[in-house]
């Protein structure tokens, strides 16, 4: 990629504490309904991360009533208030699909 | 004030655009020399000629060696002519730069298409072809082209196959998002004409 291009680019980059996949971390969206604004916080294992600079994106899984949800997000989206790492955790595999099958998560 | 500018499209972006991502194309726009200053008296109009690009001296022919050396200036590769209301409010060796365009503007913007050599039909015009299967002999034809004996020739217009592309395309109105003076780079919400290096002419909308 052009080096323009990834200047241009790194100015809509968001500083976000280091996480890999395996981890645990908690998402603060920014969610408006309406004139109302609110925050939601999802927090669940990392199961991928993926693209790069400002297309990098994040899925995350967690069990959710005793089912299992996975939401994707723009990393570096201005409506994701910030992501908390809650326990290093990490995985041999760079994508931990095997989490899925899992019975128990954490 | 002036309208027009030449630029080059360096490429594509993905940035975030009131909490939304877009696509937008990243234009370089380096300053513009003015190298002629044309008035009604001399030359029956009013108009600006402007320098766009570097150029190596050998690379230039003689006549127009001899332009720039007049107007004092170093040679530039691209030549282009622009309206302005009060040309007495330029002069020669004047730089015009991205500076002219400004956040949230709306510009028109022209280029040659992407060359994509002789195509078919479908790839085209859009045609719909045919079932790839089941017996089907009738994949990516473009199908009757004509009527009968009446008229017993082929309308005028004919979508048919041919070259594709290397053509000037102009895109309208596409939003700038950002005007980087420093870095003499605009950044236009969307996409853009040409290939990436391609020569582009920017314009201001009217009104």
């Amino acid at each position: 990629m052009d080096d323009i291009l990834r200047a241009v680019e790194q100015e809509y980059l968001k500083e976000r504490d280091a996480f890999r996949p395996g981890d645990i971390v908690r998402i603060h969206e920014r969610i408006s309904e309406g004139a109302k604004e609110r925050i939601q916080v999802f927090e669940g294992i990392v199961l991928k991360r993926s693209g790069g600079s400002t297309r990098e994106m994040v899925i995350v899984r967690k069990i959710s009533s005793g089912i299992g949800v996975e939401k994707t997000y723009p990393i570096h989206s201005p409506k994701i208030e910030k992501i908390e790492l809650v326990k290093e955790r990490g995985a041999r595999q760079s994508r931990p699909y095997y989490l899925r099958d899992l019975r128990k998560i954490r | 004030m002036a309208r027009r500018l030449l630029g080059k499209k360096i490429g594509m972006a993905q940035v975030f655009v009131d909490d939304r991502a877009v696509g937008a194309t990243v234009i370089e726009t380096r300053p513009c020399t003015v190298v002629q200053i044309k008035t009604k008296d001399k030359d029956g109009y009013d108009a600006l000629q402007l320098g766009y690009g570097e150029v190596k001296e050998t690379k230039v022919s003689r006549p127009l060696a001899g332009h720039f050396k007049k107007a004092g200036v170093a040679p530039h590769r691209h030549l282009f002519e622009i309206r302005v209301d009060n040309v007495d409010a330029y002069k020669i060796g004047d730089a015009i730069g991205v500076g002219i365009f400004a956040e949230g503007e709306e510009v028109d913007v022209s280029g040659l298409s992407r060359g994509l050599g002789f195509q078919g039909v479908v790839k085209r015009y859009n045609f719909s072809g045919g079932p790839a299967s089941h017996g089907s002999k009738f994949h990516r034809r473009p199908g009757s082209i004509g009527c009968h004996v009446e008229p017993g020739r082929v309308i005028k217009g004919k979508k048919m196959p041919g070259h594709m592309g290397n053509r000037r395309v102009t895109v309208r109105g596409l939003r700038v998002l950002k005007v980087d003076a420093e870095r003499n780079l605009l950044i236009l919400k969307g996409s853009t004409p040409g290939a990436r290096g391609s020569l582009l002419e920017l314009g201001k909308r009217h009104g």
